[in-house]
């Protein structure tokens, strides 16, 4: 197991910038989920960990060894990749030992190391078959079982769960978890899953057009969204935001949606007067039926039922507002609903998009 | 190539030690030059086999090079076109060359697109009709063209006996020594070799249309007709046109059933350009004058790509 | 409406067997002059079938005639052509798939430019090259040139093997351990094994029926492929249509075995090339 130190990291593509100077220390045993949306360099920073892709500038160290040089199979790190890359014409057994062999290891180590792989993740009565053979959940563990035989430095995960179907997701991601617990070993994970993220890592590391966001444990970011990015990325159904300006109205502080009726404050924003501000709220902090001064009425539009809670579409003057509640009551609701918007659960931003 | 080093021990721990290490420098320039070893062997064959005598060609188009005159090798400029354009062979053969691209092509296409529509459509023994109806590809062009030569001769093949008995020949005599109708042999050896290649192309065209266009059509209530003008004709078009083209050239140069079965006769009625340069350099074994018919016929194909490819341009600015 | 349907499916059985008499006759008229006794070759000569068939042609080509060292020959060159194209063919065919080549449009165009240009063109060039070094008149000379002749295509064609094959497995491959060239051969090799026998297939046919330039750079009986000795064979003994047929259906049956190889990838062949037949 291993440290990996990334230091002021750029890549291009000729002319084209992909990853604008990324720093990232990663502990000893740590799992690190790399989220951001596609397109953002998630997968580009991971490849060139693995060595796939190559360094335009910066530098990249495994264990405190520079690897910026060392082709992918002298770092000593195992990678899960979103298609699995499964030798097809290799059976799970020859599919999970392919690297010992290329080690020349002993064939007992090779056999027992193996087993333990299979039998951990309980693929001991599929070791003769070819990956063809196999449903996706099944290729998903052999692809795991390959990365875990050689007791790598670091394991990377490239979206590997994004081809499954929800449920299987869903347990795959749990027993991913519990491999790192029984492991420990360095884990790096790209998903563009924020659920994948919260629920896996010990930090996130959001990225978006290639430049890290913010880095942070999944609550931090759930609970303190350093920009605008991060706070519209994490959490599912989103964050509502208004956009218009702070202002303080006889000492009182307001916010004033664009084109909308102010809203009072409960409490100041580190702001000054009148500044061009973005508002957010989470929907799951919005109170329903609520009674007292800072109350407002807002038109329902839509109620979806999830099962689990529901989620109002409300209009609150031009704007509109999603809330959700796990209050069955408002599953009939029609016309309006008082809202309140509790302090404790607002988010500033400055123009520049900057959580304040 | 197992980039282990032989004296680190290798170990049967499962703690790998990385082996033998690269510089960065030896590294950056090994991954440099990796794509150039790959390909390095096919390219410098492709050049010293057929670029260099390409040129070589081009520069024998203005000297006297005669094999058997030991004494030839000089530069004599022009003096081969200057002969060449009075050489009456030269457009015989010229024309010639169109009579004969022109008729194989068309008739390959025709007999080639109808064949692809019937084996388009699902029936009962479809993949073993596919295997006999392509088998003529497969036969070597050589033994098409003595095949065919066979079949036209009346003392073993049964063609000019039919053809005398519904009435198309007088006398069963052979095509291949008629002057007049000495051409039509090699077109059909050419034609019957020559399906396949079309039927197989358009083909595959016709299985890659989604078959859900014709259920839409035909609940919007075209008819078959009206299907294949308005489905399966554009779909086909980019595939006829490509396939055609470069079959054009490549039938133009194609001499080998010519000097097969009739090898230019009779009386250079069946010569064609290729076969015609084919004719100098083996027979009369004079390169010089071989490689300047060459290089006009170059010259010729080179334009007729460029039309194409500016027609081509000018067609797709239309849409 | 089942009226008009029955006639539809009797016109379309109809077409297609016309079209395979049409295919399959000559090669049927081969065979059956090739097993027609001398005695009956012009007395029954129009008949479909012999009245009495004997394999007195086959016989002489194989024991009396020159014809089983020709076979030898054009089997050595056409296998070996086939092998080193496809070794050749595979590793650049992997380049231009793979790797992000400068350069790489020139070496297209190079390619694409030995597919145009008539290759008579070079029957005189590469017989005056050739001829100093000593591989005139020898297999090893024609080998040579069928292999720089069919490089170009069985390239294309590796290539769009290639680039059916994910690039995953090969950085799965490096980062279990592999260098490039061990992923290549332990991984994406045997996984392209149909296209490397269908380029094989591809490559002994077309050595197998080349013409122009064994005619040219074979003078002698040693060295003749079949195609020479054939045709050498027609020209001297142009009566002896029994014999020569026999040679000639030899001729065809290795031509045919691949073909049946190859049938497979006959459209992924020609939809790659699209450019040779």
């Amino acid at each position: 197991m291993a440290s990996i130190d990334i230091a002021a990291i750029h890549k291009s593509y000729g002319i084209h910038p992909v990853l604008h100077g990324i720093d990232l220390a990663i502990k000893d045993g740590e799992f690190v989920v790399l989220v951001g949306p596609s397109g953002c360099g998630k997968s580009t920073l991971l490849r060139m960990i693995a060595g796939l892709e190559a360094v335009t500038d910066g530098e990249i160290r495994i264990d405190g060894k520079r690897v910026n040089d060392l082709a992918p199979k002298d770092r000593d790190i195992a990678m899960v990749f979103q298609s699995y890359a499964l030798y097809p014409h290799m059976s799970v057994a020859k599919n999970m030992s392919y690297s010992l062999r290329l080690r020349k290891t002993a064939k007992e180590t090779i056999a027992s190391v193996v087993a333990r792989a299979a039998n951990k993740l309980g693929l001991d009565p599929l070791m003769e078959r070819r990956p063809k053979a196999l449903s996706g959940g099944q290729r998903q563990r052999v692809a795991m079982g390959r990365a875990i035989v050689r007791e790598p430095k670091a394991f990377l995960f490239d979206e590997p769960l994004s081809n499954l179907d929800a449920r299987l997701r869903e347990q795959m991601r749990a027993e991913i978890k519990k491999l790192h617990k029984d492991l420990g070993a360095t884990s790096i994970y790209v998903t563009h899953d924020q659920i994948e993220a919260m629920t896996l890592a010990d930090r996130i590391v959001a990225m978006h057009g290639g430049i890290i966001q913010q880095v942070g444990s999944p609550l931090d970011l759930y609970d303190n969204p350093a920009n605008l990015f991060v706070a519209g990325f994490i959490g599912s159904p989103g964050m509502n935001f208004f956009e218009g300006r702070y202002m303080l109205v006889d000492g009182k502080p307001v916010f004033a949606p664009t084109g909308g009726v102010e809203l009072a404050l409960e409490a100041p924003a580190n702001l000054s007067d009148g500044s061009r501000a973005t508002l957010g709220i989470r929907p799951e902090h919005v109170v329903l039926g609520a009674e007292g001064p800072e109350t407002q009425m807002a038109a329902i539009d839509l109620v979806e039922p999830t099962g689990f809670g529901i989620i109002l579409h409300l209009t609150l003057g031009p704007v509109s507002l999603n809330a959700f509640t796990l209050d069955r009551r408002f599953l009939n609701a029609t016309g309006t609903v008082a809202v309140r918007l509790p302090a404790n659960h607002l988010h500033f931003f400055d123009e520049s998009g900057r959580k304040v | 190539m197992q980039n282990g080093n032989p004296d680190d021990g290798f170990t049967c721990s499962p703690q790998w030690r990385i082996s033998t290490r690269p510089t960065a420098a030896k590294k950056h320039l090994a991954d440099a030059l990796a794509p150039y070893l790959y390909s390095a062997p096919a390219l410098i064959l492709i050049v010293t086999v057929m670029l260099v005598p390409l040129v070589l060609g081009i520069s024998y188009a203005f000297r006297d090079i005669q094999l058997l005159n030991p004494f030839s090798g000089g530069f004599v400029g022009l003096d081969h076109f200057r002969t060449l354009s009075q050489d009456q062979n030269f457009y015989r053969a010229l024309r010639n060359t169109l009579w004969w691209t022109g008729w194989s092509v068309l008739l390959q296409f025709v007999f080639g697109l109808i064949l692809a529509l019937l084996l388009d459509k699902p029936f009962f023994g479809r993949a073993i009709v596919q295997a006999l109806v392509f088998l003529p590809w497969a036969v070597p062009s050589f033994l098409a063209g003595l095949n065919w030569a066979w079949l036209f001769n009346p003392v073993v093949g049964p063609l000019p006996h039919w053809l005398f008995a519904v009435g198309i020949m007088s006398e069963p005599n052979n095509i291949l020594s008629d002057p007049q109708l000495a051409m039509w042999g090699p077109i059909i050896a050419n034609v019957w070799w020559g399906i396949p290649f079309f039927a197989v192309t358009l083909l595959a065209a016709l299985q890659a249309i989604p078959r859900d266009l014709y259920e839409a059509a035909s609940i919007d209530g075209a008819g078959p007709v009206q299907r294949f003008i308005s489905i399966t004709l554009p779909f086909l078009a980019p595939t006829i046109a490509i396939t055609v083209l470069l079959r054009t050239v490549w039938i133009s140069n194609f001499a080998d059933l010519i000097i097969v079965m009739t090898n230019g006769g009779p009386a250079d009625r069946t010569q064609i350009v290729a076969s015609y340069i084919f004719t100098q350099a083996f027979k009369r074994l004079d390169f010089g004058y071989a490689s300047a018919i060459a290089l006009v016929l170059l010259v010729l194909l080179i334009t007729y790509s460029m039309l194409i490819v500016v027609l081509r341009q000018w067609l797709l600015s239309k849409d | 409406m089942t009226a008009k349907r029955i006639v539809s499916v009797l016109a379309h059985r109809l077409a297609i067997l016309a079209y395979v008499a049409f295919a399959l006759f000559p090669l049927y008229w081969l065979l059956k002059v090739s097993v027609t006794p001398n005695k009956l070759l012009y007395s029954e000569g129009i008949k479909m079938w012999p009245s009495r068939t004997s394999f007195e042609h086959f016989e002489f080509v194989l024991k009396h005639s020159e014809f089983p060292t020709f076979f030898k020959n054009s089997l050595i060159v056409s296998g070996s052509t086939a092998v080193i194209v496809t070794m050749l063919a595979s590793l650049a065919g992997y380049a231009l798939s793979r790797f992000n080549l400068r350069g790489k449009f020139w070496i297209v165009a190079l390619m694409l430019l030995t597919q145009m240009f008539p290759l008579v063109m070079l029957v005189a060039p590469i017989f005056k090259m050739l001829s100093p070094l000593g591989l005139t008149n020898s297999l090893t000379g024609l080998v040579i040139v069928y292999t720089a002749f069919n490089v170009p295509f069985a390239t294309f064609l590796m290539q769009s093997f290639f680039d059916g094959i994910p690039k995953d497995l090969e950085e799965a491959a490096m980062i279990d351990g592999a260098t490039q060239f061990v992923a290549f051969r332990q991984i994406i090799l045997p996984l392209t094994l149909p296209g490397i026998a269908a380029t094989l297939g591809f490559v002994f046919t077309a050595a197998w029926s080349e013409l122009l330039f064994s005619l040219m750079l074979i003078s002698g009986n040693d060295a003749a492929t079949f195609p020479v000795g054939l045709l050498s064979f027609v020209s001297k003994f142009s009566v002896d249509f029994g014999q020569m047929m026999a040679a000639g259906v030899m001729a065809l049956v290795p031509a045919c075995l691949f073909f049946l190889l190859i049938q497979r990838y006959l459209v992924q062949g020609l939809t790659a090339g699209a450019v040779k037949g």
